[in-house]
């Protein structure tokens, strides 16, 4: 009774009640949210992690415009049948530079975060290009006009500056290069190529990715960053294959 | 609705709008190699214009005092007619979308027109054009009829409103230009949230002000709800927006958070936007047109008090059950199912209250469509709300996550309860609010019930078997230990679900165009009817003619 007694006087206060709310909804994502940023075993370690190229971000930049994530989901769950369709489960380390993440919530395509290298390069442009002329009874819009138009790279430097900024170990000189190494990822005969690797290590992969050398097309980027998923570390299939071997 | 306002009034309205198109006249400076210009633009000529309306009736005759008598109703009259131009776009767009999924040549070979830019624009056009101008009329009017206070001023009503339709405007615009952050249901950029933030914070302290100016000692339960909703909204929206955008002149940000923390803030903003933005409202609308058009008070006001602050806690921390089996550590995991289910204790109160409320009035549920609208929004509300705590279970989750169950129970929720609360809601204060006997037609809105109920029903029992059909799918073996079905092969399973999803959403939009049609002409219908004498800001006699909740 006196439960309801107070809650009687609380009710006559505006304040009361708007301190009331803010207290009693704070508290779950206190809980939740905060334990995330400390404690150290939330996110795995992945020593020799790449980062995401220019290219690639540019990629990723247009597979949130187009609203990709709104049908293909980049989470492998910790279940049998996702294993045995799209490989290893995901972990976390795995999207540690994904500002935002793109775990998605809805597959209508399939899952896509071990998509990379699995198909190749014209594939996926003639899938991006029609998707039904692969895959006939597909459901996903064509993206035809990805082919034709010219990628904008004279600010990626920009771009990348926002990324070190929230946390993503870009240097100066991969800041500086931007541009030129955008350009020299879709062209691998080009000079600066040697740059890309420089920076961004070994495991890069140079090529025309829409089958046009000299073009830097929106296809070039969006190829490249849907080669690139699942491949920055590999700590996910290691991880399988050492618990193997322990056993 | 100009001449209404003071002198004064006018002066700071045209002040307002004219920082507003100084701040688009920047935006188009910065943003002029970006589409951020065009958003500027945007801003700048809609500001434009209303200084331009605002002006034509700059010396029109000042109003007379009388006005202070009355409540004031023109923003919850706009609000009205807004919300339901948004849902007509909304639901045909949703109907659009649902279609291309038939059949995905309906892209017209456009950019702009395919699925993963429209289907922002049909949530949010539904979300929060709809609701969340159906929110704001409907708050305007019951705050001042429970506190028996008009609004303090005539400028921060309009303000808060029609910035709220900027906001709308500008995300549902930039989503077709390509202008996304990617978090579902928080997708336009960081000037955008900006903005909204502006909006959101004179909106509760237009509530707060005009609370502290009320008659009566209580404040009533809808008012608990929608100050939660302003309150929580705004936590929701600051916290998951953080970012750091590409310069001052691109509309391109990135978010402050990465991975899993970033996929945690999402699903705790987003799980709350449905508590707080689609359900705490609507609480808040069901609590007052409901005891009002049944004629009968709230069941139990001790119920309302545990709904009420079992919902703002427990709601909280369920947003992780997004996330089952994911690489979300397993102890968030756990806690969020743990409150999912908890919190159909709180849900089941707030159904049961409404049924209980009603009952002794079924006459009138029979004989009143628009009493029926708000039945079958609480049975739908107690169905969603238990078919949730349901699958935030992990083991079923394991199943529904990913397919389409998960849209079936979203659309139970947000046609069956949201939009069916804002339909009985709307026919029941628009002959109140424009002074009419009665709405232009109660045989469309009978028809518009059954068409609304139709196309729910058809709705979620086919997504329902499309997403158990395609959990299933996927995780059927062969006697050899392989996996049965490609994924091309659900496709194929999936494709008669989909014809029927978009023939429920197709009616529903039916429903919906009869309802804004029905609007429509009860407020051009000619004479109005006699004032109601409780229906003034005065104290005439304590709790006469309201739902009171106090004991």
């Amino acid at each position: 009774m006196s439960l309801f007694g107070f809650h009687y006087r609380l009710e006559s206060k505006a304040i009361g009640l708007t301190l009331g709310i803010i207290a009693a909804a704070s508290i779950g994502g206190m809980v939740e949210i905060a334990p995330l940023f400390t404690i150290h075993q939330t996110v795995e370690d992945a020593p020799g992690m790449r980062l995401y190229t220019p290219l690639e971000l540019a990629g990723r930049n247009i597979y949130i415009r187009e609203g990709c994530y709104a049908c293909h989901s980049q989470m492998i769950r910790t279940l049998r049948d996702e294993v045995d369709r799209y490989g290893p489960y995901s972990l976390a380390v795995e999207s540690k530079y994904d500002h935002p993440m793109l775990w998605g919530s809805k597959r209508t395509g399939p899952d896509l975060a071990r998509i990379g290298e699995k198909y190749s390069d014209q594939w996926h442009v003639a899938h991006l290009n029609n998707p039904r002329d692969v895959v006939p009874v597909s459901v996903m819009p064509a993206y035809g006009w990805l082919l034709t138009t010219e990628l904008r790279t004279d600010d990626l430097d920009l771009h990348l500056r926002a990324q070190r900024k929230v946390g993503v170990p870009y240097t100066d000189n991969m800041i500086a290069n931007a541009a030129s190494d955008a350009y020299a990822q879709s062209n691998p005969d080009a000079p600066q190529a040697d740059g890309v690797i420089k920076r961004y290590g070994k495991a890069t992969t140079l090529r025309a990715f829409d089958g046009q050398p000299t073009r830097l097309t929106e296809m070039d980027a969006l190829v490249a960053y849907l080669q690139v998923l699942g491949h920055l570390t590999d700590a996910a299939r290691k991880s399988i294959a050492e618990v193997e071997a322990g056993q | 609705m100009i001449a209404q306002l003071t002198l004064i009034e006018r002066q700071h309205a045209i002040m307002i709008s004219a920082a507003i198109a100084l701040l688009g006249g920047l935006m188009i400076l910065a943003g002029r190699d970006d589409l951020m210009g065009v958003h500027g633009a945007l801003i700048s000529v809609a500001s434009i214009i209303m200084i331009f309306r605002i002006g034509g009736s700059y010396y029109a005759p000042p109003p007379s005092e009388d006005r202070l008598r009355h409540y004031y109703d023109d923003p919850s009259k706009v609000g009205i007619v807004l919300s339901m131009m948004w849902v007509v776009v909304g639901l045909a767009v949703g109907d659009w979308v649902a279609w291309q999924l038939v059949n995905p040549d309906l892209t017209f070979g456009a950019g702009w027109s395919s699925f993963g830019r429209l289907r922002p624009v049909h949530t949010t056009s539904v979300i929060f054009g709809f609701g969340g101008n159906a929110l704001i009329a409907t708050s305007f009017y019951v705050l001042q009829r429970t506190s028996r206070a008009r609004l303090p001023d005539q400028v921060t009503p309009w303000f808060v409103l029609f910035g709220y339709n900027l906001f709308c405007l500008l995300a549902v615009t930039g989503y077709m230009m390509g202008i996304t952050q990617s978090k579902e249901y928080a997708e336009p950029e960081w000037y955008t949230d900006l903005w909204l933030v502006v909006v959101w914070v004179t909106y509760f302290i237009l509530y707060l002000r005009t609370l502290a100016r009320r008659k009566e000692p209580h404040i009533y339960v809808s008012n608990w709800y929608y100050m939660a909703f302003i309150l929580v909204v705004a936590m929701l929206h600051i916290v998951n927006n953080l970012a750091v955008p590409v310069s001052l002149g691109h509309a391109k940000s990135y978010s402050a958070f990465s991975g899993v923390q970033d996929a945690m803030t999402q699903w705790w903003y987003g799980h709350n936007a449905v508590a707080f933005f689609l359900t705490a409202g609507f609480l808040g609308m069901m609590y007052y047109f409901l005891p009002m058009r049944a004629g009968r008070p709230i069941y139990s006001y001790r119920m309302s008090i545990i709904s009420f602050w079992g919902i703002t806690f427990f709601y909280m921390w369920a947003g992780s059950h997004h996330l089952h089996f994911t690489a979300l550590p397993q102890w968030v995991q756990t806690l969020g199912m743990t409150f999912s289910l908890m919190l159909l204790i709180p849900s089941w109160a707030s159904a049961g209250n409404v049924l209980l409320t009603l009952n002794g009035a079924w006459d009138k549920v029979r004989d009143d469509a628009t009493l029926r609208f708000m039945m079958v929004a609480g049975v739908f509300y107690g169905l969603t709300t238990f078919e949730g705590s349901f699958m935030a279970i992990r083991s079923v989750n394991s199943l529904s996550h990913y397919t389409d169950w998960t849209i079936g129970h979203v659309h139970a929720g947000a046609l069956g309860w949201v939009a069916m609360i804002t339909f009985g809601s709307i026919y029941a204060c628009v002959p109140w609010l424009w002074k009419r006997e009665r709405m232009y037609s109660p045989k469309l809105i009978e028809a518009h019930f059954w068409l609304a109920l139709a196309g729910t029903v058809i709705y979620v029992f086919a997504m329902w078997n499309s997403g158990i059909v395609q959990g299933l799918m996927w995780r059927t073996y062969n006697e050899s230990g392989t996996l049965a079905y490609s994924f091309v092969d659900t496709l194929v399973a999936m494709h008669p679900y989909y014809i029927a999803r978009a023939v429920g959403g197709l009616l529903f939009l039916i429903g919906g165009c009869l309802g804004a049609y029905n609007v429509w002409k009860t407020i051009k219908l000619p004479g109005t009817a006699a004032e109601h004498a409780g229906d003034l800001p005065q104290p005439v006699v304590l709790g006469a003619g309201i739902p009171q909740a106090a004991e």
